[in-house]
């Protein structure tokens, strides 16, 4: 039996909103093993976000416990966190998050200035990168002089750049007509044809059946969990 | 480091982003750095002028004043009694080893006539050795000497402003005669012109008689064998103290002065002048520096200010660097980064002001005022320490922001 690359148990997510509190996760057990592209899907508001985010630890679980490639990283510090976001998680937002002001180069570049001991190719890697989206004869260009899927790709190279083990999708699709949004599908498809493990969310039940695996939160709690 | 490299490049970006908004920011920083750097460089130059002009007045000068410096005898102006004699001069020639030269003068202001003009001035009446002292050189003819001293002869030797105000340019002065209150004059010499004092007195304005002549016609022989100052000089500038105790002890003897009674004269050295200037230069110095740590002040909270605003704008930057890897320490980096890049552009920008209107100061008031590297160093520390400080507080906001709220920042 190999290590799961996420582990979940019971985990638990409230936030403190003026004297009540909001449960966005309310006990969440799940095992994503590695190589697996799986959907998360859900109506509005039942927990999808905040799961990634504490996945992709950009958040931290109130309760519960999250094992990651088999170590425990419910209670690590900001920056041990920050560690394991710059080296084994891509992390990619329906809002493509890309800085405004850098070039597309510069923005795949970007996790590789933070990452410890320094990348020496740092050129080169990014540019393989965009090579790898698609987007390498547009290396010099501003994030607003490209479309929104051309964006889209480059979040996706600098996901890819530092070599993560685990990519995840936070509605990548959302922001993209239909027709762009499956060529990043596909794009993210052909990751996980690498052995990158692919967890994305997304509204479309189209995609959704595109992929091996989903599962279905209602409420901060998981309703179901289908493979095929 | 590589990664600073980059966020120099990015800071200097987004500085020219807004270049105006920048530029208003760094003007604190600008004008404070360019105060320091005239501040230092003119201090100096100014410094430099003082010591020049005090060394001019002749090297390892001593002054001898009647009446007490603790009486105001030296403020109160010369002779405000008459304690000084003619003889005080020969018996410090004779009997002080420190001293090299010893001259007396006494002093009356004078109408003096040549031909059709005349012209007031100071008239001395002072002894053969007086250019030596005071450093003097005669530009024509010779100075008094002692043979004139002895005959009391109707001889005079020129300033050069008294030149300038009785003769045609060119004319030839030496053997001329002239008239001082109604008394005739040959001119025997001029002096070359020395120019102003540290106090600002024209030194080329005045006229030189034998002292015996001065007293015996021109000063009416009220007081026989007065003077008022008698000056002299140490033989070497370290013997400039030890010259002064031997006066003192001296005119003390020879005055009869008990022991613990108050001197009827006052001995001063010319570093004391220079010890005048310095306290002139350290007053100057403070309101320099005051200014400059003013307008540092108010640069730094000008940086400090539009940094916080830029932190706010730059929410969701913050919240995507820290989602991709970036630790509070670096996010921190970068903004302190910034806000250093900034005052230091400043300190650049300021010190090339600063060393540019030392310049001009310098060529307006004639002092030399040389820009020392040292003076350029302090300027970029200073202004890069003013970063640091004012830039730590939004830095630190910035280090500390929830990633979440950060990333959902619109
Ligand atoms: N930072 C927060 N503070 C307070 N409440 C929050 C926060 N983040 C999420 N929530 C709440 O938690 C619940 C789940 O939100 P989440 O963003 O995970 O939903 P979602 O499934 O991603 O929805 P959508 O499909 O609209 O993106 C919601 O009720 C939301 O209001
Ligand atoms: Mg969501």
């Amino acid at each position: 039996m190999t290590v799961p690359v996420i582990r979940f148990e019971g985990v638990t997510r409230i936030y403190p909103m003026e004297g009540e509190t909001v449960e966005a996760l309310r006990g969440i057990d799940l095992e994503i093993q590695r190589g697996e592209f799986m959907a998360i899907m859900g109506p509005s508001g039942s927990g999808k976000s905040t799961m990634m985010h504490i996945a992709g630890l950009l958040d931290t679980l109130t309760q519960g416990s999250y094992e990651l490639e088999g170590e425990d990283v419910s209670s690590l510090s900001k920056n041990q966190r920050a560690d394991i976001r710059n080296r084994r998680i891509g992390f990619i937002f329906q809002s493509f998050n890309l800085l405004a002001r850098c070039s597309a180069l510069e923005n795949v570049e970007l996790p590789m200035l933070y990452h410890r001991p320094g990348v020496m190719d740092r050129r080169e890697r990014a540019m393989a990168a965009l090579e790898a989206v698609g987007m390498a004869d547009r290396a010099h260009h501003l994030p607003r002089q490209l479309s929104g899927g051309q964006q889209q790709r480059m979040a996706v190279a600098r996901a890819l750049v530092n070599r993560p083990a685990l990519i995840l999708a936070d509605e990548p699709t959302g922001n993209l007509d239909t027709r762009t949004g499956r060529e990043i599908i596909k794009l993210l498809g052909s990751l996980h044809e690498q052995g990158i493990t692919v967890v994305l969310v997304t509204h479309d039940p189209e995609i959704g059946r595109s992929v091996r695996r989903r599962i279905v939160l209602r409420d901060g709690l998981m309703e179901t969990d289908e493979v095929g | 480091m590589d990664m600073l490299k980059t966020v120099i490049r990015l800071a200097l970006r987004g500085l020219l982003a807004y270049k105006a908004r920048s530029l208003l920011t760094m003007l604190g920083i600008i004008i404070g750095i360019g105060a320091v750097i005239v501040m230092i460089s003119v201090g100096r130059g100014a410094n430099a002028s003082i010591q020049k002009q005090i060394n001019d007045l002749g090297a390892n000068m001593l002054m001898v004043y009647a009446g007490s410096s603790k009486q105001g005898g030296v403020r109160g102006g010369y002779g405000s009694k008459p304690t000084l004699r003619a003889r005080d001069a020969q018996a410090i020639a004779r009997e002080c080893p420190a001293v090299s030269e010893v001259t007396h003068i006494t002093l009356q202001t004078a109408q003096v006539v040549a031909g059709e003009k005349n012209w007031n001035t100071t008239v001395y009446g002072t002894t053969a050795s007086y250019p030596v002292v005071r450093d003097w050189l005669i530009k024509e003819g010779e100075f008094l000497t002692d043979q004139h001293l002895r005959s009391a002869s109707n001889v005079a030797v020129l300033g050069a402003t008294v030149v300038q105000n009785l003769f045609q340019p060119g004319e030839t002065v030496v053997g001329r005669k002239i008239r001082i209150r109604n008394v005739p004059f040959t001119i025997i010499g001029v002096l070359a012109p020395k120019g102003s004092d540290p106090r600002g007195k024209d030194q080329d304005n005045t006229l030189f008689v034998p002292y015996t002549t001065f007293s015996r016609k021109l000063h009416g022989r009220r007081l026989p064998g007065v003077v008022h100052v008698i000056c002299l000089s140490a033989r070497s500038k370290l013997l400039v103290n030890e010259a002064k105790r031997e006066v003192e002890e001296l005119l003390r003897q020879k005055h009869r002065i008990p022991p613990g009674a108050e001197d009827d004269f006052s001995v001063r050295a010319l570093d004391e002048y220079a010890q005048m200037a310095d306290k002139t230069m350290d007053i100057m110095t403070i309101l320099l520096t005051s200014v400059a740590a003013i307008s540092l002040v108010v640069g730094g909270i000008g940086i400090m200010n539009i940094m916080l605003v830029s932190v706010t704008e730059r929410t969701r930057e913050i919240g995507i660097r820290m989602a991709v890897g970036a630790r509070e320490r670096d996010v921190l980096i970068q903004f302190l980064t910034e806000a250093m890049t900034m005052s230091v552009l400043g300190g650049i920008f300021g010190t090339l002001l600063g060393v540019g209107a030392a310049k001009v100061i310098g060529m307006v008031t004639g002092w030399m005022s040389p820009i020392d590297v040292d003076a350029i160093l302090l300027a970029t520390l200073f202004s890069a320490g003013v970063g640091v400080f004012f830039g730590y507080y939004p830095a630190r906001q910035a280090s500390r922001m929830d990633l979440i709220e950060a990333l959902r920042y619109e």
